[in-house]
């Protein structure tokens, strides 16, 4: 049985759908609107950004070493301490955060959504059980773990993924399992059951494609997060390795360097900040629109 | 009340042996042992060196002297600081670690609430949207961009205060490294508290207590504060955990002596002992202070006293 024929009658009907309704209420929140333009431009920058420099991101320029922003120089960001263009690299290092940012949060999906989708359709003592491993797992350190993964395996950029990712799914999972306790009593959720569909089907077909809506809120939320962590261990020095860089690893070379070149500090985090600052307010946003009994 | 406190102590136990588990097994895992010096040393040396840490035996024979150790207090030598025990560095380490974060955790106890309260109470106005602009800003500024500009500003921008160092826990070395890592917790507070605030200002007993024309700010203290922290309280084992992880960077950057600290430069010296040491301290640690806070969890909400917490979440 195929849940799609159900799915385009009703969508088809006069009736407006789930995400339109969502979006017509986020377009009244300006926050997450100017929040979302931002984020915008930060990626096209990212993206294009080093392309229109002349610069790339490990040419040194001889004759501007930590030279301040100037235009008639053509670094607009100035340089670092080895007169690297400041510009390209903020541009660099925004687009390895994002792109850690999306893969990593991809990952804690994975984890996040199975683990919460079994928790909470099996329910009773096997979900008491998985929960409690979550209430624990939750007041971990968890960043210490991470950092000895990165200890052992080297500063490898997939761990790194992985190994943010597999931490990231906490949150996650307890909200997928919060709607699959309401989604499991849902009549469909009976229907196939009485078609004889497996559990594992069930959870597949039935629960797991429900929990989109939410799951985009969560995308939104932890993207920032897991953004930051990264960062946080390129800052430490145990992330991102030259030439290759984050904005984590930049803020970090610009705090050593503030005293006399405050533009290396300043530009790096001025971009992280504001990426997380966007990231958060859209998921706030949508959080907001999706549940408008959460919000107020 | 007494046995719910003895059945989470007892699941514990078990969480604590998983930690000392989990790290010992990830450390045997990393690449390149603590003697491998880039001068090769004689086989003879080496196997001494072995025999004295027991990296001649079995893994599991080094896990049974590992834990046997730890359940004694004894976390074993440091392997690079050769005259330490982890024990001491973690005695040395410990005690400023836990001011800076003592003094955190209060000042965003006291801020967090006031602010996330004051919010509620004036709920969509403007003053509402500043405090929770402002929240958003202080959760979403990482801990090592806040640091280097606040050192910026106050340090080498009007000179107010010390860059760094400890010394001997002198207030004025001790101002920004506070501020730093209280930032954040004082903005998630403020929104946890003001959304249970929100909640608890709905409920019947609140509106019967405006209709007795009692003052709100007696309302407020009286009748909406204690139902308002529950949340809060919950939230502090996490609180917790994030302090741990931002006392790492905020004492690399301030200088500071304490625990995190180690806990890097052991992590970035391969200082086994040390690593885990400092790992499974804080594993212990975190778990008897979640400990706590259930129990006083517990006292603030009669329900959870005979239900258990699993069915108020």
């Amino acid at each position: 049985m195929s849940g799609d024929i159900d799915s385009t009658i009703l969508f088809e009907g006069p009736v407006e759908s789930t995400g339109r309704r969502v979006w017509l209420r986020l377009k009244q929140n300006r926050a997450a609107l100017v929040s979302m333009s931002l984020i915008m431009v930060v990626i096209v920058a990212a993206l294009i950004g080093p392309m229109l420099s002349s610069y790339s991101i490990d040419d040194i320029d001889y004759d501007a070493i930590a030279v301040a922003p100037s235009i008639s120089n053509g670094h607009l960001f100035g340089t670092d301490g080895l007169g690297r263009d400041l510009f390209v690299r903020t541009m660099e290092g925004s687009r390895i955060s994002l792109l850690i940012g999306v893969v990593a949060t991809l990952v804690s999906l994975l984890i996040g959504i199975h683990y919460g989708a079994i928790a909470g359709y099996y329910g009773g003592r096997v979900d008491a059980v998985m929960m409690r491993i979550v209430d624990i797992l939750y007041s971990m350190p968890f960043m210490f773990f991470v950092i000895l993964l990165m200890v052992f395996f080297g500063r490898n950029i997939f761990l790194i993924f992985i190994a943010i990712g597999a931490i990231n799914w906490l949150d996650i999972a307890r909200i997928v399992r919060g709607q699959t306790l309401s989604l499991k009593q849902q009549g469909y959720v009976e229907a196939a059951r009485i078609y004889g569909a497996s559990h594992w089907q069930i959870i597949k077909r039935h629960i797991i494609p429900n929990l989109f809506g939410i799951v985009i809120v969560y995308i939104t939320l932890t993207i920032p997060q897991v953004i930051l962590v990264e960062s946080f261990l390129s800052f430490l020095g145990l992330g991102i390795q030259e030439p290759m860089t984050s904005l984590g690893a930049l803020v970090s070379d610009g705090a050593e360097e503030m005293e006399s070149s405050s533009w290396m500090l300043i530009f790096p985090a001025l971009f992280l900040s504001l990426l997380l600052f966007c990231f958060n307010f859209i998921g706030d946003g949508l959080r907001d629109a999706i549940d408008p009994k959460q919000a107020d | 009340m007494v046995t719910y406190f003895f059945r989470r102590l007892l699941g514990a136990i078990p969480t604590i042996f998983l930690i000392i588990l989990i790290s010992f097994f990830l450390i045997r895992l990393a690449p390149g042992g603590p003697f491998d010096f880039d001068r090769t040393l004689a086989p003879e040396i080496q196997a001494n060196l072995n025999a004295q840490y027991h990296l001649d035996k079995p893994v599991y024979v080094q896990f049974g002297y590992y834990f046997l150790d730890i359940v004694q207090g004894d976390f074993g030598p440091s392997f690079q600081y050769k005259n330490y025990t982890v024990t001491e560095l973690i005695v040395q380490g410990f005690p400023v670690s836990l001011q800076l974060g003592l003094s955190a955790m209060l000042l965003a106890l006291l801020i967090g609430v006031a602010a996330g309260m004051f919010a509620a109470y004036k709920q969509n106005t403007r003053l509402d949207h500043l405090v929770m602009t402002l929240s958003m800003t202080g959760i979403s500024i990482p801990n090592f961009v806040v640091a280097p500009l606040l050192i910026l500003i106050f340090a080498i921008g009007v000179s107010l205060l010390p860059a760094g160092g400890w010394n001997n826990g002198a207030i004025q070395n001790q101002i920004l490294p506070i501020i730093t890592l209280a930032l954040p917790l004082i903005a998630y507070i403020a929104r946890i508290s003001r959304s249970s605030m929100i909640e608890v200002l709905r409920m019947p007993y609140i509106r019967t207590a405006y209709s007795k024309g009692l003052p709100s700010f007696y309302i407020v203290t009286r009748h909406a504060l204690k139902p308002t922290l529950l949340p809060v309280i919950s939230y502090l084992g996490p609180a917790i955990a994030g302090l741990i992880t931002g006392s790492v960077v905020v004492e690399q950057i301030y200088g500071i002596p304490g625990l995190g600290r180690y806990f890097i430069q052991g992590a970035l010296n391969r200082d086994y002992t040390l690593v885990m040491g400092v790992v499974v301290f804080y594993g212990i640690l975190i778990i008897a202070l979640n400990l706590i806070v259930d129990l006083l969890y517990g006292w603030l909400d009669p329900q959870i006293r005979l239900h258990g917490r699993s069915n108020v979440r």
